[in-house]
């Protein structure tokens, strides 16, 4: 089937779509962006973390075919051209990336907190990383990145 | 395969219908998995998520709640947290928050699986399943009738969920689950409690410690007979309680948990959620909430 939407702001159109392909697969594989991981294909891990119509969604988890007519939003649609996101800026300068495979789905999902909740108390971020696992950092530095983006946040506005 | 797209609540009903073997899906988060490990491959896929009126809630004239299929755990928790406190907290516990913006109550209803957790909760709080076909229209099953084995529910092959219907919590109502971390856990076992002073009477929902979802009966006219509500609770009352829940239960071994510790711990959860909700109940703090 074919499959049309928007993604990062440009409308994108996917062909010979299988019917229970998900959402990640056509991101990686039918349009080209390959930043949304692919790990336990069961919601347990967070790496493919997208904006489902400004939403956080597991793009596992999610039919391609519900995709139609909506609009997402991977890793790859937070930079604007070469200036990182202040929450990509934040994981670098922390020491928040590793081995780098979860951290495109944990930038989306600290990303989407810092929009909703300007100051996050440690337990609300830790609530909203909980599911997004981390093999290499022992998460201490993800958590600084995520305090040093919201903090930035604030104080820019 | 074939993925079907209705976009009105009829056209979904003529969709099933029409196909009884396609399987629904709304926020994927089962049905998904199935799919990738490649554990089930249906003959057609039934998106609902276009049927908008799935995701929406409403107070009925008889000031019961009728909570569409599709609305996800996030908003019952943010939207109705202070109605339903039983089944929010349950919410709560969910997978993570990318599963709650998309799992619904629906979809844990169709899956059935006795670990769900929206299951004790909707037991405790005499919870109606809505359920329609185009053939014979609406049916009004209550939860304690809806769960008949594991993984199957009294849902007919061309009929889909609606809705559930519950009253807003008349008194405390609390919700408790064993699992190795406080997120992404599928319960090794479930309790949920819900008291109904005006009717001086106390509801439970037992989860995956049963072939289904069930509530702990004896357990519960038990509390009927013996509970003095005017007073403090009696802890022989208590242990008595956590007894008849933890005999209420029938589990098994699995990877996940022994039946033993399982029944132990639905009569340990069952003495901790009636003591919060008495505790609740008789500080006032519920009547004052609730004003």
């Amino acid at each position: 089937m074919r499959v049309t939407f928007t993604v990062n702001g440009r409308r994108e159109t996917a062909d010979d779509v299988w019917e229970g392909e998900s959402l990640l697969y056509v991101l990686r594989e039918r349009v080209g962006l390959p930043g949304s991981k692919n790990a336990c294909e069961q919601g347990e891990c967070g790496s493919c973390t997208v904006h489902l119509d400004g939403t956080p969604v597991c793009a596992c988890l999610v039919a391609a075919g519900q995709a139609e007519g909506r609009e997402v939003r991977t890793v790859e649609g937070l930079a604007d051209g070469d200036r990182l996101d202040p929450v990509q800026e934040a994981f670098v300068e922390c020491g928040a990336v590793q081995c780098g495979f979860c951290t495109p789905g944990l930038v989306v999902q600290a990303h989407d907190l810092i929009e909703r909740v300007a100051q996050p108390s440690d337990a609300e971020i830790r609530e909203a990383l909980a599911g997004n696992l981390c093999r290499c950092t022992g998460y201490e530095k993800i958590l600084d990145a995520v305090r040093l983006a919201a903090a930035r946040k604030a104080a820019a506005s | 395969m074939d993925f079907l797209r209705p976009t009105t609540w009829a056209e979904a009903l003529a969709a099933k219908a029409d196909r009884p073997e396609a399987v629904p899906i709304q926020g994927g988060t089962d049905v998904m998995v199935e799919l990738n490990f490649d554990l089930h491959r249906p003959a057609a896929l039934l998106d609902l998520n276009p049927v908008a009126e799935l995701a929406e809630w409403t107070s009925g004239g008889d000031g019961r709640l009728r909570v569409g299929a599709g609305v996800p755990y996030v908003r019952l928790i943010t939207e109705l947290g202070n109605r339903l406190p039983g089944l929010a907290q349950a919410a709560r516990t969910v997978g993570s928050p990318q599963i709650r913006n998309r799992g619904t109550v629906g979809g844990n209803l169709g899956a059935a699986s006795p670990a769900g957790d929206s299951h004790p909760p909707l037991l405790a709080g005499d919870a109606v399943i809505e359920v329609e076909s185009a053939a014979r229209g609406v049916r009004m099953i209550p939860a304690a009738e809806f769960y008949l084995g594991v993984k199957r529910s009294a849902l007919e092959p061309d009929e889909l969920i609606r809705a559930f219907w519950m009253s807003p919590a008349g008194g405390p109502q609390y919700f408790s689950k064993v699992g190795t971390r406080n997120a992404m856990v599928i319960a090794v076992c479930s309790f949920a409690i819900a008291l109904h002073p005006d009717e001086r009477r106390v509801g439970t929902g037992i989860g995956s410690a049963a072939p289904t979802p069930r509530r702990a009966l004896a357990a519960e006219e038990f509390l009927a007979a013996e509970l003095d509500w005017e007073a403090r609770l009696d802890p022989a009352v208590l242990a008595r309680f956590g007894e008849l829940a933890a005999q209420a239960a029938s589990p098994i071994d699995d990877v996940r948990g022994t039946a033993d510790y399982r029944r132990h711990a639905i009569g340990v959860m069952a003495r901790r959620t009636l003591t919060w909700a008495w505790n609740e109940f008789r500080s006032g703090h519920f009547e004052r909430r609730a004003g």
